[in-house]
């Protein structure tokens, strides 16, 4: 595909995302064991695997919403800080979009998606709230604006919290199981918005069961099982010629029908 | 003496209505201080959190009228703590100051099980954004603590207006407990009557704040 080669043009020195050696335990149970991932710019990374294999967390690691226990995190070059105010500029740089949506419940639609950019990024309100409705209409809810977020579906609700991340204009968007929590019939409506994100060029990590997604929109699938990435490779070559046994039972757990 | 003579006598609703001043100013001053003592808990700096738990702790099991007798023989006589030359005026302050330090202790506690109302995916929502602990608080986490506290804080305000009876253990001689005893000193064929005036007008102000709070605990909370 033109669009693949262009992005691997856009390759720089160093990936955006970089995780070294991460290590991670909860308790007794050993999360994350020695992943070792890079995502270049406008990559598009799916992570799949069966449940418990850490794949969550690994995405939650790289905003640090999960500390680790040793290995380096770098988001582009730079090691992840571990608190204060170094951290919370560089989460405004790492969208993220969660499984239960979490939008502001005590705010409208429009205000979930301008008060990070006015708090974090001093962005005026007026510039603000243009770029929140650009936002809105873009993911096909700029009518529900005035709302708040208990009014809308919860494909509706997942689209907003794809705006409200994209409103601080990330480096990175992380996906921790988007469409998990949503009726069938919603589940489209957001992965249509997930997909355009992939085709304009965004750099993105998802987390996601939907298999027809990891076809269509990734240049890369991560395989993960009990905490450890067990193969890296296209969706053509994953989906077609697993490597590994576990790879291999998992494909065909979930391809059946 | 017959019943009614009573309230020529002596100003009930003038009493009541110090006791009502009393509630009002330590509501607004042990709110702020709960306010600032369950930031402090749920901050990410330990020393401070360990700081709001000792006094939380300290505030909640102490019995208030050592606190208020603290207030006039401690505070005031040994550490010269003074609100005003006028000796009524400086024990009303005592008395506010010591109702307010008491009960912030359990507006802490109230908004702290508010606090536990918010998923904890606002949060993390929130610092997923770059938005740092003092704006998740206010902006998130707080306003919908609050929303989600009003039934336990129109609760500790209940408690609040009972306990400013108290300040008779601080020398404020003209609220209710106060003229209750001096009443029934002099009237003593009366004392039941006497006592019924002033349960019931408690009785009177406190269910309307019992309404008053169902309704916008209601009205208010979250819907998620």
């Amino acid at each position: 595909m033109a669009e693949n080669s262009n992005k691997k043009m856009n390759v720089s020195e160093h990936p955006l995302v970089e995780l070294t050696h991460v290590e991670k335990h909860f308790g007794s149970l050993h999360v994350l064991k020695d992943i070792n991932l890079q995502v270049n710019k406008g990559e598009v990374l799916v992570v799949v695997g069966p449940s418990g294999s850490g794949k969550s967390t690994m995405c939650r690691t790289i905003n640090r919403l999960e500390t680790i226990d040793s290995g380096t995190i770098r988001i582009n070059g730079k090691n992840l800080p571990e608190e204060g105010k170094g951290l919370a500029l560089l989460r405004a740089e790492v969208g993220m979009v969660f499984q239960s949506f979490n939008l502001f419940a005590n705010k409208t639609i429009l205000e979930n998606v301008t008060l990070a950019p006015m708090k974090v990024r001093h962005m005026s309100q007026q510039d603000a709230e243009r770029q929140a409705m650009d936002l809105l209409s873009r993911v096909g809810v700029a009518s529900q604006a005035n709302k708040m977020p208990s009014q809308l579906s919860g494909g509706q609700q997942q689209r907003v919290a794809i705006a409200r991340a994209l409103a601080m204009q990330p480096q990175v968007m992380l996906f921790d199981e988007p469409t998990s929590a949503l009726d069938p019939e919603m589940v489209n409506e957001v992965l249509d918005v997930m997909v355009e994100l992939a085709q304009e060029g965004m750099t993105m990590i998802c987390v996601t069961h939907e298999m027809g997604f990891a076809r269509k929109a990734a240049d890369r699938i991560v395989f993960m099982a009990d905490g450890q990435i067990l193969e890296q490779d296209t969706p053509d070559e994953f989906f077609e010629n697993p490597k590994t046994d576990r790879a291999k039972d998992f494909l065909s757990k979930i391809l059946t029908h | 003496m017959d019943f009614m003579s009573l309230f020529s006598e002596y100003n009930i609703p003038g009493a009541f209505l110090v006791n009502i001043e009393i509630t009002v100013w330590s509501a607004l001053f042990s709110f702020i201080i709960g306010v600032v003592l369950v930031m402090m808990r749920i901050s990410p700096i330990s020393s401070l959190q360990t700081i709001a738990k000792c006094y939380v702790e300290l505030f909640k099991n102490m019995p208030l009228t050592i606190i208020m007798v603290f207030m006039v023989l401690g505070a005031y006589a040994q550490l010269k703590l003074s609100f005003s030359d006028n000796f009524d005026m400086n024990f009303f302050w005592l008395a506010i100051t010591g109702l307010s330090l008491y009960t912030a202790a359990f507006v802490c506690e109230s908004l702290r099980s508010g606090i536990n109302t918010v998923p904890l995916g606002q949060a993390e929502a929130a610092r997923a954004l770059g938005l740092d602990f003092w704006q998740s608080a206010s902006e998130i986490i707080l306003p919908q603590a609050l929303r989600g506290s009003v039934a336990p804080l129109g609760n500790t305000l209940i408690a609040l207006l009972k306990n400013s009876t108290v300040a008779a253990a601080a020398s404020v001689a003209t609220e209710t407990s106060s003229l209750m005893s001096e009443m029934i000193e002099y009237h003593a064929d009366l004392i039941i009557p006497i006592f019924l005036i002033f349960a019931f007008g408690y009785v009177i102000l406190i269910i309307p704040i019992g309404m008053i709070t169902t309704y916008l605990s209601n009205k208010l909370a979250v819907r998620r």
